[in-house]
């Protein structure tokens, strides 16, 4: 697999991201700036986390007019797999590319900690080597991953299974207390109609490796690596 | 030209950091505060746009169109 590791000025998660992806065998991951304009030859774009343009005005509002963003369009809607990790969540809704946004966490804190994220579909090119209601620990950091959208919007989400992860308690229990940041039902991370899309809040770029305190990121790497090499084949 | 663009939060999106701020008026001894909300105030100078063109840089750029609503004035 070939991936994009997009950097915005502001981007700061870009590093861990390129380096959990090189982690695995055969992968390469470059960093494209974001005054790039075309990203062909990829199977991969990421959006890696950070605070592009200062979040000036809203979080990814300026990001999303970066000259590279015409081409991760481009990818999209070819095919291309794109996984928006934080500040890309943010991004990605903001383009359009996902449908909602991203608003002020409800207790008005920036959550920096671990939470447990229950997968809720496992037919998607992200999330397809979890067992379905597997329980992840990863990490978050934001302050704006308070997910909203309107009722029809949200309504259809559900309808096409396109929740991938939701904040959850060790056991896989969804509760208002296992919502760290009033995301509506407790929404951390969604995927576009066409699947190839992928926006989240929690940062699985930081638990590849046991040194840095655990493995469950891993899974969302091993899935999009098995979907593009599926293609390939 | 010189324009206002003033974004704020759609009537029927929660507020926290207007809650939260509201609640500190009302620990000053500000009684009776039923509602704040906070927005952006947004002032613009330019030479030769349309008031289409703002338009369009409010709905698109300025404003998320999901959670705000925007205000255009031409000064």
């Amino acid at each position: 697999m070939r991936a994009a590791v997009i950097q915005f000025p502001g981007s700061n998660c870009d590093t861990d991201c390129q380096a959990a992806l090189t982690s695995f065998p055969g992968v390469e991951a470059d960093l494209v700036w974001h005054k790039e304009t075309s990203l062909a030859g990829y199977d991969a774009v990421i959006l890696p986390g950070g605070f592009s343009y200062g979040d000036y005005l809203r979080c990814g509002s300026i990001a999303r007019f970066s000259p590279i963003m015409t081409a991760v369009r481009h990818a999209a809607s070819t095919g291309v797999l794109v996984l928006g990790i934080c500040n890309g969540f943010q991004i990605l809704c903001e383009a359009g590319l996902l449908p909602g946004t991203l608003m002020r966490n409800s207790g008005l804190l920036f959550r920096c900690e671990h939470r447990f994220l229950r997968v809720e579909n496992t037919a998607t090119p992200f999330t397809s080597s979890f067992e379905l209601g597997a329980v992840l620990d990863l990490p978050i950091a934001h302050g704006e991953g308070n997910y909203f959208a309107d009722p029809e919007t949200l309504q259809a989400l559900n309808a096409n299974n396109q929740v991938l992860l939701r904040y959850a308690e060790a056991d896989g229990n969804i509760s208002v207390a296992a919502n760290p940041n009033g995301s509506l039902e407790n929404i951390a991370g969604i995927c576009s109609h066409g699947r190839n899309v992928f926006g989240l809040m929690p940062h699985p770029e930081r638990v590849c490796d046991l040194l840095l305190g655990g493995t469950d990121g891993r899974g969302i790497f091993e899935s999009m690596i098995d979907a593009v090499s599926s293609v390939r084949a | 030209m010189k324009a206002v663009v003033t974004v704020m939060p759609k009537p029927a999106i929660l507020d926290p950091a207007g809650v939260a701020t509201g609640q500190a008026m009302e620990h000053l001894g500000l009684h009776g505060v039923r509602s704040v909300r906070i927005g952006k105030s947004i002032e613009i100078e330019v030479e030769g746009a349309s008031e289409q063109q703002l338009h369009e840089i409010a709905h698109d750029l300025l404003s998320n169109p999901v959670v705000e609503d925007y205000k255009l004035t031409i000064l």
